[in-house]
């Protein structure tokens, strides 16, 4: 979680000049990425996909870096309790025995030297959290996107007992103190629903990359529809052995870590 | 009828103010819950039910067992329960209505609640688990009810009451078993991913509903209101031995399972619950007590002398209550997250307010009984 103060600012300024904007042009309208000097921009149209995945390049991921985790939560709004009980997770760093509990054993070069990797919801094919809730609040996109509808939610927390990865969250007290800096672009939860990482659809649908995506400097993140061929997930997904968390319990997570 | 729930002499006055301070005890937390959200529990992101959750799972099973009765009764006319099934549907609807509650003050936006019927989700057995749990409600007070106000007429039951009472028969062992299956089918949760989840739910409902049932017809007969008969105790007792048998032995063949395969993802629930891990061993004390009372109580039971002595009846279905809580409202829940599904420590302690809250609930579960049972009194009173 270490951070300079510089490259908080930083994002703070990418994601501060997303505000901006949709007060102007209204949300459904694209959002360029440079900076809005002269004409409006254009809008850029949605992305699409059959199957939306991502890979985690495990090679090319810093362990002292959590650029990622910074630009998810600006985005989101997701508060910061500090490391307590109640802390909410969209994309955390874990060691990588905690990602991948099976494989884990020693003289594997994670257990050598501290190796701490990206985890968020997994988006799985067969999601056991879609399965379990009682009102559809969680649901699957046919795009392969697992949402959430944070109206709907009761708060029984069922698929967070449902879901094998700690993928979900609960609010369990007021978020909105805890948000640094809100960005409206995205609504604030209240207190009582469960979150979770949504691959950023809204970002998607105005045309850009999921936020942890685009704040990677190392490029460690790849996004993109796994079902065409050409794809860049598909060429890196083809570059070397990947692994996905638990595979085996048949979940078909969609979050792919490349060795 | 309802009125005579009104009428009683001051030990009940006393008995039903004292649990309504306790219900007012708890309201004022759930207030505080309501403003600040469940964080003022001990839950957390990895251990996501607690408490509250496992009181719902024990009670489920207190309500079932009131099937233990009604089979007897009506299906094999034994008529030594006749005079208690309305006794055991009181103490299953009272229990239901502690579910229900238990489940509402864990909801994270109780004023959503209606969702669940708004958007039925037939995939989800907590959609399944509301629509058996509130169905077996009603069952239980339309039979209770209008099998008191026809013996109070001396006239047999209307003929529509006999269909339902058959029903509810299945209806009980439904509720457990769907319970059950709210753990039963998660992927992920090595404690609860197995297939005697619904038979144990169901085994020690059978010891503890019965046992609970015998404690309370011992106090109604100690202080002079009403003798439920030697022979319908005593077969109760039978049954509270049958059931605390089989619970023990379903939970010896989860071992055997567990420890025999030795697949480390089952196994650290099983050391967290019955010796510790990494030093967590708070449910582990609470765990050997448990044992402990069931073995003692499996021995005052199956011996007749001492299970004909009424005393050491008492003492050991006190015994068996307190064991198969344990086991299931402090044990069953919380050991399914620690660890977590990614092998990673975590803990869980009960906060005051949660447990005001539950002693809340626990209140207006005793209220409710103690007024449907003081209604019986008065009824049978009046024959």
């Amino acid at each position: 979680m270490a951070h300079s103060r510089r490259e908080f600012l930083k994002i703070a300024g990418i994601s501060g000049l997303g505000l901006c904007l949709p007060a102007s042009t209204g949300l459904i309208s694209a959002i360029a990425a440079t900076p809005a000097a002269g004409p409006p921009p254009k809008p850029l149209a949605a992305l699409k996909a059959q199957r939306w995945a991502m890979a985690v390049n495990i090679s090319k991921c810093k362990v002292d870096c959590a650029d990622c985790i910074a630009a998810c939560h600006l985005e989101h709004n997701v508060p910061d309790f500090g490391k307590t009980k109640d802390s909410i997770r969209w994309i955390t760093s874990q060691p990588y025995p905690v990602v991948f509990p099976g494989v884990a054993k020693p003289r594997l070069p994670g257990e050598s030297k501290p190796l701490l990797l990206p985890v968020l919801c997994n988006h799985c094919d067969n999601p056991p959290c879609v399965r379990v809730c009682p009102t559809g609040a969680t649901f699957k996109r046919a795009d392969g996107i697992t949402l959430m509808d944070y109206h709907r939610c009761i708060g029984c927390r069922f698929c967070m007992a449902a879901c094998p990865y700690g993928s979900r969250s609960m609010n369990y007290r007021d978020p909105r103190p805890f948000v640094r800096k809100l960005n409206p672009g995205y609504p604030p939860r209240t207190i009582g629903v469960v979150e979770k990482c949504n691959f950023c659809e809204e970002k998607l649908a105005r045309g850009m990359l999921p936020a942890c995506v685009t704040a990677c400097r190392q490029k460690a993140l790849v996004f993109g529809d796994i079902k065409d061929a050409n794809s860049e997930i598909r060429r890196a997904l083809n570059s070397g052995f990947s692994l996905r968390r638990r595979p085996e319990l048949g979940t078909g997570p969609q979050v792919h870590y490349i060795l | 009828m309802l009125e005579k729930a009104w009428k009683g002499n001051l030990g009940y006055g006393l008995w039903m103010a004292f649990l309504l301070l306790l219900i007012a005890i708890g309201f004022f937390f759930y207030l505080r819950q309501l403003d600040y959200g469940l964080g003022i529990t001990g839950m957390s992101q990895d251990v996501s039910w607690g408490l509250y959750i496992a009181q719902f799972t024990f009670l489920v099973g207190i309500a079932a067992s009131a099937v233990m009765l009604v089979l007897p009764y009506y299906l094999h006319d034994f008529k030594a329960f006749g005079k208690i099934t309305v006794l055991g549907e009181f103490l299953a609807v009272a229990a239901v209505i502690m579910c229900v509650t238990f489940v509402f003050v864990d909801l994270g936006q109780p004023g959503r609640v209606m969702n669940v019927l708004l958007y039925p989700s037939l995939n989800s057995v907590l959609f399944w688990d509301v629509v058996v749990l509130n169905g077996y409600l009603l069952l239980n007070l339309v039979i209770g009810w209008m099998v008191l106000t026809s013996d109070r007429k001396g006239a047999p039951a209307p003929p529509w009451v006999k269909p339902l009472i058959y029903l509810s028969i299945p209806w009980a062992i439904s509720i457990h078993t769907v319970t059950a299956f709210i753990y039963a089918g998660l992927p992920g949760r090595g404690f609860w991913l197995t297939a005697i989840m619904a038979p144990r739910f169901l085994a020690s409902a059978f010891a503890s509903g019965p046992a609970l049932l015998i404690l309370l017809c011992l106090l109604l007969k100690r202080l002079g209101l009403f003798d439920a008969g030697e022979k319908a105790i005593q077969t109760l007792a039978k049954i509270v031995a049958y059931g605390l048998t089989t619970s023990i032995f379903f939970v010896l063949v989860e071992l055997f399972t567990v420890f025999y395969g030795q697949i480390p993802e089952h196994m650290h629930h099983f050391e967290y619950l019955f010796v510790g891990l990494n030093g967590e061993n708070m449910i582990a004390q609470w765990m050997g007590v448990s044992a402990f009372l069931a073995v003692a109580a499996l021995l005052m039971l199956i011996v007749p002398n001492w299970r004909q002595n009424e005393t050491i009846l008492a003492v050991a279905c006190a015994a068996t209550f307190v064991a198969l809580w344990i086991e299931k409202g402090l044990g069953l829940v919380v050991t399914g997250f620690i660890p977590t599904p990614m092998g990673e420590m975590a803990s869980y302690i009960p906060t005051g307010p949660e447990i005001a809250i539950t002693i809340g609930v626990w209140a207006l579960g005793f209220l409710i009984l103690s007024g449907l049972y003081r209604i019986f009194i008065a009824v049978r009173e009046e024959m």
